[in-house]
């Protein structure tokens, strides 16, 4: 398998969690994944960055279906995406999403927010998935808010409150799509602070950012795309130190000059 | 950020601001400006009542309540409740508020239904079916409901006569005459199956309810279905059944000139209702195309990847946040039905507005009369606004 070689660089921690093999994907004539191969193992920390309109956010989004791939394989968790809705189902229950716009349900609070999967996905009692909410709200600090509605909370709450929901599941895989670009930059902080905890924890990861500070403190890969293709991929200090290819180079300048 | 513990001086709370009586404290003003509108409003309503007064004594007109007991002597050709021209004004009035609502609520359950599945269909993936509810939106929409009505009416007078009905099913005829639907004939046992179907209903909702608590303590989800149709459908068979099943099929026949037996839907209230569903479901289904469509797809997105089945991302998710877009506009489209149904004067269908008419020309009380056509129309209107609001109050959403 080709997608084995590329990761000849990457640091492998265990069994694949992630394998992308010759992924094709078209908005209509648009080209927006181009035959992408990518393994990550469990455990793995993959920060995916690239130009707005590469197709980072378009590859995440087809790891747990919220897009479909037209060609190529993506198995997570050994169970292959296909049209089987059962399939389907069984992967989302493995991967938690976490989304740029925080998307919490604003007619329920912080705690009902959390439990909902837990309950109706997971089947568990109620007072244990309250137990269980608290817990991670605890661990992203701010179980105070339990009780509060999304509308009352501020961004970097809401998106902390979008993390915890995620990790109720107890998925085996997490996915972020930009997770802190539509915050203020005081918040980001808070945000990426809780991510940089949970990346503690030996969750495998992948994140879709612009935040190459936390590129560099926790990620074991880089990922750069660029008009759909995976351009380079390698250790973060590598990478950003030596980029190979000028699209990386002229990436990296344009992104260090906006810092 | 910050943690449990409060500092005190942010629970202080903001000091009373004291009013100053100048023009440019805005409180004064508004207050000013107030008080004025009401004496404005006052004088007005006085003068109009003195005037009021005053002609009426010139003309030697009498004022009062007591026309409503004497002998109506006009007829109602559809009563709801027993009828005939010997009984009083105040009986025919009865007979015409009766009508309104017959045909008002079942406008509102028909447009409701009909509403909601056209918007449902313009949002569908299916080309047809998409471009099909469009186009009647925009139809219906765009011609005067009397139009319609006097449309739908004439259409149906248009039709042959009874010997040359329509006869698309068995026992079901559409005629000049109206609508003849196969009926049977109502016994005791009938009722009580409708009694047990209301009971099957109410217990199927305690039981959901039951259910939900139990799945909250144990986490098992257990199907309604099953019981809901086993109290519903399934009881009302067996009480019916228990009680010797009777069934008297009451088929409409042709007898000389016109139809005997079976459920008689008369031509004007066909018409009436036809052009009031039809209007008003144009509406509500943008009403409902737009409530879904204002809950975002990020919400369907999260709600997916936390693996809930679609169903219930529509059940949990959606419509509950829908619903808050959808109710207000709805209201108002329930007014619009009831308020409209008085244009059931021009096809002659005897409702509120055409009896108190009747009776203005007839005892020459115009002031009653038109009060009396008020206050229908303010209570039931006020009757579903204060129920609709009451409703949107309690999903409301809870913003800062």
């Amino acid at each position: 398998m080709s997608a084995a070689e590329t990761l000849a660089s990457s640091v492998r921690k265990g069994a694949p969690a992630i394998t992308l093999a010759g992924v094709n994907k078209w908005f209509g004539a648009l080209h927006v994944l181009r035959d992408i191969n990518l393994d990550v193992a469990m455990g793995e920390r993959v920060v995916v960055c690239g130009p707005s309109g590469s197709g980072k956010s378009t590859l995440i989004r087809c790891i747990n279906r919220l897009e479909e791939h037209q060609e190529g394989q993506i198995v997570v968790d050994g169970i292959e995406l296909s049209n089987d809705l059962r399939s389907l189902d069984a992967i989302r229950r493995e991967v938690g999403m976490v989304f740029q716009s925080f998307n919490l349900f604003p007619h329920l609070t912080i705690l009902e927010n959390c439990t909902l999967a837990p309950i109706w996905v997971r089947k568990m009692p109620k007072k244990e998935a309250e137990a269980l909410a608290m817990e991670y709200l605890e661990r992203v600090r701010i179980p105070e808010q339990a009780a509060k509605y999304p509308g009352q909370l501020s961004g970097g709450q809401q998106q902390r409150v979008a993390i915890a929901r995620a990790l109720c599941m107890k998925p085996k895989i997490m996915l972020f799509d930009e997770p802190t670009s539509a915050l203020d930059p005081e918040m980001i902080k808070e945000v990426l602070d809780t991510m940089v905890m949970l990346a503690e924890t030996g969750m495998t990861m992948i994140c879709v950012t612009h935040e190459m500070g936390f590129a560099r403190t926790v990620a074991d890969r880089v990922v750069f795309m660029d008009r759909g293709e995976i351009v380079e991929q390698g250790v973060p200090e590598e990478l950003f130190a030596n980029p190979r290819t000028d699209r990386l180079k002229t990436f990296l300048s344009q992104i260090l000059r906006g810092h | 950020m910050s943690g449990a513990s409060t500092d005190p001086r942010l629970l202080r709370k903001a000091p009373p601001r004291p009013l100053r009586i100048s023009w440019s404290d805005e409180r004064f003003r508004n207050i000013v400006y107030q008080v004025l509108v009401v004496a404005a409003v006052l004088t007005l309503f006085g003068w109009l009542w003195s005037n009021t007064r005053y002609n009426l004594e010139v003309r030697r007109i009498a004022t009062g309540w007591g026309f409503l007991s004497r002998e109506a002597g006009l007829p109602i050709g559809e009563h709801l409740i027993d009828y005939d021209p010997s009984m009083s004004y105040f009986r025919a009035l009865l007979v015409g508020v009766l009508n309104t609502l017959k045909v008002a609520i079942i406008g509102i359950v028909l447009a409701t239904v009909l509403g909601t599945l056209l918007g449902v269909a313009r949002l569908s993936r299916n080309w047809m079916l998409a471009k099909f509810a469009g186009a009647y939106v925009e139809i219906v929409r765009d011609l005067p409901l009397l139009l319609q009505l006097l449309f739908w009416y004439s259409l149906l007078q248009g039709l042959p006569g009874p010997r040359q009905a329509f006869n698309p099913v068995t026992g079901v005829f559409l005629s000049n005459r109206g609508l003849k639907l196969p009926y049977i004939q109502w016994e005791a046992a009938h009722s009580w199956a409708l009694l047990a179907f209301v009971v099957g209903v109410v217990i199927t909702y305690f039981y959901r309810r039951a259910a939900r608590a139990k799945q909250m303590r144990d986490g098992q989800i257990r199907p309604i279905w099953p019981f809901a149709l086993a109290a519903i459908l399934g009881l009302p068979l067996l009480v019916w059944a228990a009680l010797g099943a009777p069934f008297t099929p009451d088929v409409p026949e042709l007898r000389g000139f016109n139809f005997r037996g079976g459920l008689d839907v008369s031509p004007e209230f066909f018409a009436l209702l036809l052009g009031l569903t039809l209007y008003t479901a144009g509406f509500i289904a943008e009403i409902v195309r737009a409530g879904i469509l204002a809950v975002s797809q990020g919400q369907w997105e999260a709600a997916q990847a936390l693996g809930l089945p679609r169903g219930r991302v529509m059940n949990l998710i959606v419509l509950p946040q829908a619903m808050r877009v959808i109710i207000p506009p709805m209201t108002s489209q329930f007014l619009n039905i009831t308020k409209n149904s008085s244009l059931a004067v021009a096809i002659g269908y005897q409702d509120i507005v055409s009896i108190a008419n009747t009776t203005l020309n007839q005892t020459g009380q115009a002031i009653e009369g038109i009060a009396i056509i008020m206050l229908v129309y303010l209570t039931i209107s006020l009757s579903i606004s204060l129920f609709m609001n009451w409703y949107n109050k309690r999903i409301a959403l809870v913003e800062r």
